[in-house]
């Protein structure tokens, strides 16, 4: 028999919240009635796993067991108008519970749902954390630094606009698809960027928002596995985080990519984020995600700081900045540039920049005026970075970078 | 079905020249035409300009009248269509359509469900 302890079951119950909530809202037509189902079937499976062990199929057991939970709960009170707009859908035949296509597209229908763009990007990624990263309102609460209280009010509000102006739980078709699946990708780099680096908090990698990140950009590459941009995005994610450990030393402190000791770097994500990124040159569709994981790639492939490719690194930054010519793309070009043909050719086009709402473009420029021996200015240019910044860690850093000019 | 209130938003001020507001009243009746065509029109309506609206409120157990818009701002409510639509992607490709026929932020709002008595 199966260990079936109450840590046991909650921990099969976590694992599984996200797809059987997934199915059950296909079901149900409604994300509350279909958590509520699943709460019911966790209370549920208190009282059964011990006895009987957890059964082979947890999600299957789940979805069954919330599902006829859901319809004696109807049957007892018809409560609200939910089940008025749709009876059938609670009396519907079973699903083929156990069919793995149907629960695939249940997961990428909740996907799209959560990240739906009539939704504000807090509530999608929000939604994203709670139902499809399947984490606690708590968790996603600190993911936020706000009250565990406010986060589950503001996942309310969200619920209630989906149902209320009825957004629709189905796959977007092939012509919006792009659009829509910028705005998934979009919530999974948001939390990853969230995870490594924090823009708030005294942390500076926040490993459970890039676990969760990785984990949500894995989820997708094996939904949509041939869609380039997604792959690129999950090549960026796992290259970018095999760095994770040699970012910060033992003090907590960052350490540029320059210093950092290449033996802690991931070789198990650098060779996976590789084989992806050969992936997508296959195809030859490229698109921002791919070109910034192929960048990492060329840093991945520098034995040491010195002997990093920065020519191929700026070739990609100009066909990156061709296809999204956003002003942070421009700051990074900035510094690729920088390495090429000095700091004196990269200040100017960092002046260029409009003024960002962050502490990057101006910790940037100092970095390239005391490169150049600009003292006075990079002091400036240090003080409005650290005027902007919001995480301990990194204001200690720029503090120290600053004193010692 | 659900029931959507499509809300025009104008800016304060004149309106455009002739031959620009005659492009988006041809182009506005061009959209309820289709939305006819379609079945989703329920009803629409342009309204006169704030300056004309009477407000009733009331205080200290009285119905009182002012002159006036409930709420003054730098945009007001223009007009308005509401549509009939199986979800809020349907809905949005009809309010996107109007929001170019008029050139003016569109609100798209549902109507709450109504309930069985």
């Amino acid at each position: 028999m199966t260990d079936a302890s109450r840590e046991a079951i909650e921990r099969v119950f976590r694992r599984e919240y996200a797809p059987t909530v997934a199915v059950l809202t296909r079901l149900l037509g409604d994300i509350d009635a279909a958590e509520e189902a699943v709460q019911d079937a966790f209370a549920a499976a208190l009282q059964h796993w011990p006895k009987t062990g957890i059964p082979p199929s947890p999600a299957a057991w789940i979805t069954t067991t919330a599902r006829h939970r859901a319809i004696d709960a109807h049957r007892r009170a018809v409560k609200g108008p939910r089940f008025h707009e749709q009876p059938d859908a609670v009396h519907a035949p079973a699903a083929p519970l156990n069919e793995e296509a149907s629960v695939r597209d249940d997961c990428l229908r909740m996907i799209f749902t959560c990240c739906h763009p009539a939704l504000s990007a807090d509530a999608q990624v929000a939604l994203t954390l709670r139902l499809v990263g399947g984490l606690t309102t708590g968790e996603v609460a600190r993911a936020f630094f706000v009250p565990e209280a406010t986060m589950a009010q503001r996942l309310v509000r969200a619920k209630g606009k989906i149902r209320d102006a009825a957004i629709p739980y189905r796959l977007p078709v092939a012509d919006e698809l792009p659009q829509r699946l910028g705005a998934v990708l979009a919530v999974v780099y948001l939390v990853f960027n969230e995870g490594h680096s924090p823009s708030r908090g005294a942390e500076l990698v926040r490993g459970e928002l890039c676990d969760e990140a990785l984990r949500l950009a894995g989820a997708l590459a094996e939904l949509l596995p041939d869609e380039p941009e997604v792959i690129g995005l999950r090549a960026l994610l796992l290259l970018i985080d095999s760095r994770r450990l040699a970012r910060v030393d033992e003090a907590g402190r960052p350490v540029l990519l320059a210093d950092q000791d290449r033996t802690l770097w991931n070789a198990r994500q650098i060779a996976t984020g590789h084989d992806l990124v050969r992936r997508c040159l296959a195809w030859n569709r490229p698109g921002p995600y791919q070109i910034q994981a192929a960048i990492q790639a060329v840093h991945a492939d520098a034995p040491t700081a010195a002997r990093t490719d920065w020519r191929q690194i700026l070739q990609l930054y100009d066909q990156l900045l061709a296809l999204a010519p956003t002003p942070v793309v421009a700051m990074n070009r900035a510094v690729a540039v920088a390495e090429l043909r000095g700091p004196r050719a990269a200040l100017p086009l960092l002046d260029a920049l409009p003024p960002t709402g962050d502490h990057r473009l101006a910790a940037i420029r100092a970095e390239l005026l005391r490169r150049d021996g600009q003292s006075e200015a990079a002091r400036a240019a240090y003080d409005e970075a650290l005027a902007r910044v919001g995480n301990d860690a990194e204001r200690a850093f720029l503090q120290r970078r600053r004193a010692s000019l | 079905m659900k029931r959507y209130l499509l809300s025009i938003f104008h800016p304060d001020g004149p309106p455009p020249p002739a031959p620009v507001l005659d492009k988006i009243m041809r182009d506005v009746a061009q959209v309820r035409s289709d939305m006819q065509t379609a079945g989703v029109w329920v009803f629409a309506g342009g309204l006169c300009p704030p300056s004309t609206a009477t407000v009733l409120r009331q205080r200290d157990g009285q119905l009182l009248t002012f002159d006036g818009p409930f709420a003054e701002g730098k945009e007001h409510l223009g007009g308005f269509t509401i549509i009939e639509a199986p979800d809020l992607d349907a809905a949005l490709a009809w309010g996107r359509r109007l929001a170019l026929a008029v050139t003016l932020p569109v609100e798209v709002r549902p109507f709450q469900d109504e309930r069985p008595s």
